[in-house]
């Protein structure tokens, strides 16, 4: 008898790697590196390390867990790297140069214990992956559209040429793809 | 009155601060009367504030070009 799993084995699909992946991936990198040229370089390292160790891909997980998984590899060979190339022995203090204080105490230089800054930048960095997981479940054209619209922030002249549809089919395509992402986010992120 | 379908997407003209003064006026008057409408429209604001507060970065489209064109000549 024949056992069903349940689970279809997954393929790669290199040709829509960049148009499915690329925004996803060189959001979690730019979050890590602060860099965008760095994280660019570190979303093309991870593509090309996917091409050549493609027959270790099981079919186990999904293509995009499988990319970050790779992603967070590069992320930290990248910080070994820079911390190889400075001399070890020497401390490194950053003086914080927006200081209000302007003084050469570290202590009045440490992290506020009581702030709530760092957990909302926390926040912010899942809330714009669960956004760019919903983005990535819209259809082709309707996720192009939306963000260049709305993230890139470009005029709906340029995004008409762009994807050359008239006024009012950009309308009705950003309706379209809020409804589906507001029905996505509904559960996590909506607090009406 | 215009028809639900019609409110929301210039519910969606007014996030991108591209509907006109009597768009707003009718969909004004429309929230009056439709909850459902109304409730879009909340939504709709809300998905617009949580879009800039994750501050979202993107490639470029001719970086992602370029490497389309570079994992092509891998592959």
């Amino acid at each position: 008898m024949k056992l069903q799993t349940g689970m279809t084995k997954q393929d790669l699909n290199p040709d829509i790697w960049v148009d499915s992946y690329s925004d996803y991936l060189f959001n979690y990198a730019v979050s890590r590196v602060n860099d965008s040229e760095i994280a660019k370089d570190l979303v093309q390292e991870t593509f090309f390390a996917g091409l050549k160790s493609a027959k270790n891909f099981k079919g186990e997980a999904a293509e995009r867990t499988w990319l970050i998984s790779i992603l967070k590899r590069k992320v930290i060979d990248h910080y070994r790297k820079i911390n190889s190339k400075k001399a070890k022995s020497m401390i490194r203090i950053t003086q914080n140069q927006n200081s209000e204080a302007n003084s050469n105490y570290l202590e009045e230089q440490v992290a506020d214990p009581m702030s709530l800054l760092e957990n909302s930048q926390l926040e912010n960095e899942e809330l714009g992956m669960a956004i760019q997981e919903c983005i990535a479940k819209l259809p082709k054209k309707h996720a192009l559209a939306f963000t260049l619209k709305t993230i890139n922030g470009l005029s709906t002249e340029e995004v008409c040429k762009e994807l050359d549809i008239n006024p009012s089919n950009l309308w009705v395509i950003l309706h379209r793809a809020r409804t589906v992402l507001m029905d996505c986010l509904n559960n996590n992120w909506f607090k009406i | 009155m215009k028809s639900c379908k019609d409110v929301e997407i210039i519910c969606t003209k007014i996030q991108y601060k591209e509907a006109s003064l009597l768009e707003k006026i009718k969909i004004k008057l429309h929230v009056l009367f439709c909850k459902t409408c109304k409730t879009f429209s909340k939504k709709n604001t809300e998905l617009t504030s949580l879009c800039s507060q994750a501050n979202i970065k993107t490639l470029p489209i001719e970086e992602k070009e370029k490497m389309k064109t570079e994992l092509k000549s891998r592959t």
